[in-house]
């Protein structure tokens, strides 16, 4: 089938050759390939170990939600809006607290938007018009192995034909792959970035006496080239991953990044991307924005929405032992939060939905097997960009989607509690 | 013994394993560090020595190895760990009031060990 879309990074590219029957494919790169290979599934819905239908493990999960006092549902960055949609509407009806992967990724990012605004644009105004790529704190050659050919560095766009009509320059705190393939790479000492930022400010305001000789382990000069490049060029994409978010100065960074981003708009064209990691971890905030205002941290404990990055997110939640049970959707907590917020999680009752067996599995009573998007169920989703991109179902499959599992789930929420 | 700043990321060999946790592959694409030659070396390590990392927060034995990926460059006095359930034994739960923990720069020490790297269930089982 052609024009198939990938589900697995921010990228979500929609131009994949896949062959149904033998999984013969065109395009993918390996985190793709990887993504549509066959893998080990959870086989059956199961409680605590015992082999059970759907509808008693649905059953079983939400008597837990329901008598729990505060329960966490998190995830949701793998699976499509029509599902996510469901979960925040069950996380009102169990008055529990909605969130998801962005707050152990670019979360800070996101209060760093809600602050200064997005400089933003599309994908595809990346790959017709910048002459300038920076990537900051981010490694698409290993995170987003598409992205360089299809829009940041080799992409030949309307404007900018290829790879010779485009400066890449990487700032990192380590040469990574990805600095093989810049024109210029920078080395700053990690924690640094927001002092580099703001000596750039400087630099291109004028001001470049007032520094001292070395920002961030980087000389003076390499960041007066590097603000002369900028000044000199007609489009400036930078890219920025976690780098900037995961380490001191969380979305302070960010901030700074976009003072001064609004700072070269008055004197070229600059525009900020975020290289967001799952497929649809966008639209795990955008949805949950249309539906209570918020895009994660969400607490419905008090029968209204309440944004606190401090309380809510699952990782400070856990570690508070705010919350008494969970339930994971297409996510892997155990795996990706710090041990100590794990630690707690393996003492609450959890519930899973996935497709795949993970480290999630290992400590959860609730197993519920679900389809996989973009392969046998279907959808909608966001790219990184915010760009809506149709998810396809390609092959028919006997396990439930989970947009059908968390329907139900809701269906059953509002029987328990409010009894219609 | 070491003084260095401990960062994690994604790597390419980890990402293909993401949804297949529960193998030998992943153990191995996750279980090890990265760090310089010249600190590789004076630890006096050979590939596939192991090494025990303390932070703050908690402490972990790994592989250790120098650059895997010719050309790249990790500066001395760093480690680089794929991100994973081995990372998120030392990594910082700190997280600012932005509900988003440090994975990234934070400072521990490192030296050359004879104990075992645990295997991802012993490892779940001692969290």
């Amino acid at each position: 089938m052609e024009n198939i879309t990938c589900t697995f990074c921010g990228s979500v590219c929609d131009d994949v050759y896949l062959d149904s029957r033998t999984f013969k494919h065109k395009d993918l790169c390996p985190l793709g390939e990887a993504k549509f290979s066959k893998k080990k599934r959870i086989e059956y819905p199961s409680i605590e170990g015992k082999k059970v239908s759907y509808d008693e493990a649905i059953d079983k999960a939400v008597e837990i939600l329901v008598e729990a006092k505060r329960p966490l549902l998190f995830g949701w960055s793998s699976t499509v809006n029509e599902a996510i949609r469901q979960g925040v509407i069950l996380s009102e009806k169990v008055g529990g607290i909605y969130d998801q992967c962005s707050s152990v990724c670019h979360a800070p990012g996101t209060l760093a938007l809600i602050e200064e605004g997005l400089p933003g644009g599309s994908l595809g105004q990346i790959k017709n018009r910048t002459d300038l790529t920076i990537m900051w704190g981010c490694n698409p050659v290993e995170a987003h192995p598409r992205h360089p050919t299809r829009y940041s560095v080799m992409a030949k766009g309307f404007l900018t034909k290829g790879r010779t009509d485009r400066k890449v320059v990487v700032v990192d705190v380590r040469k990574t792959v990805s600095a093989l393939m810049a024109t210029d790479y920078i080395i700053v000492e990690p924690g640094t970035d927001y002092l580099i930022f703001s000596a750039l400010r400087a630099i291109v305001s004028g001001n470049e006496d007032v520094l001292p000789e070395k920002i961030g382990g980087v000389p003076k000069e390499k960041l007066i080239e590097l603000a002369n490049l900028m000044l000199n060029s007609k489009y400036i994409t930078i890219l920025f991953g976690l780098g900037l978010s995961h380490i001191r100065g969380h979305d302070r960074n960010i901030e700074n990044i976009i003072k001064l981003v609004q700072l070269m708009n008055r004197h070229t064209r600059c525009i900020l991307q975020p290289m967001r990691g799952h497929y649809n971890v966008v639209g795990a905030g955008e949805v949950a924005a249309w539906e209570c205002g918020f895009e994660w941290a969400v607490d419905f404990s008090r029968g209204y929405p309440r944004f606190s990055p401090s309380e809510f997110t699952a990782t400070e939640a856990l570690l508070r032992r705010d919350v008494d049970a969970a339930l994971i959707v297409s996510s892997d907590p155990a795996a990706h939060i710090p041990k100590a917020a794990v630690s707690q999680l393996k003492k609450i009752p959890v519930i899973q939905i996935d497709p795949f067996p993970n480290l999630t599995t290992l400590l959860s009573n609730v197993i519920i097997p679900c389809a996989i998007t973009g392969l046998e169920a279907e959808g909608n989703s966001y790219r990184m960009d915010g760009v809506p991109v149709r998810v396809k179902k390609i092959v028919d499959s006997d396990f439930w989607s989970d947009e059908k599992i968390l329907r139900k789930m809701v269906q059953k929420a509002q029987a328990l509690r409010f009894g219609d | 013994m070491l003084e260095i700043i401990v960062n994690t990321g994604r790597t390419q060999e980890q990402g293909t394993l993401v949804e297949d946790k529960l193998t030998s592959e992943y153990f191995q694409s996750v279980s090890y560090c990265e760090m310089n030659e010249a600190d590789f070396k004076s630890l006096g390590l050979v590939e596939e020595d192991r090494v025990k990392i303390k932070t703050d927060f908690g402490d972990v034995v790994l592989y250790a190895r120098k650059n895997v990926i010719d050309e790249t460059e990790i500066p001395e006095g760093m480690v680089f760990i794929p991100m994973g359930p081995y990372a998120n034994q030392i990594i910082s739960y700190e997280t600012d009031g932005t509900g988003t923990p440090m994975f990234k720069g934070v400072k521990g020490v490192i030296e050359k060990t004879e104990e075992e790297v645990l295997s991802i269930e012993d490892l779940f089982e001692v969290i």
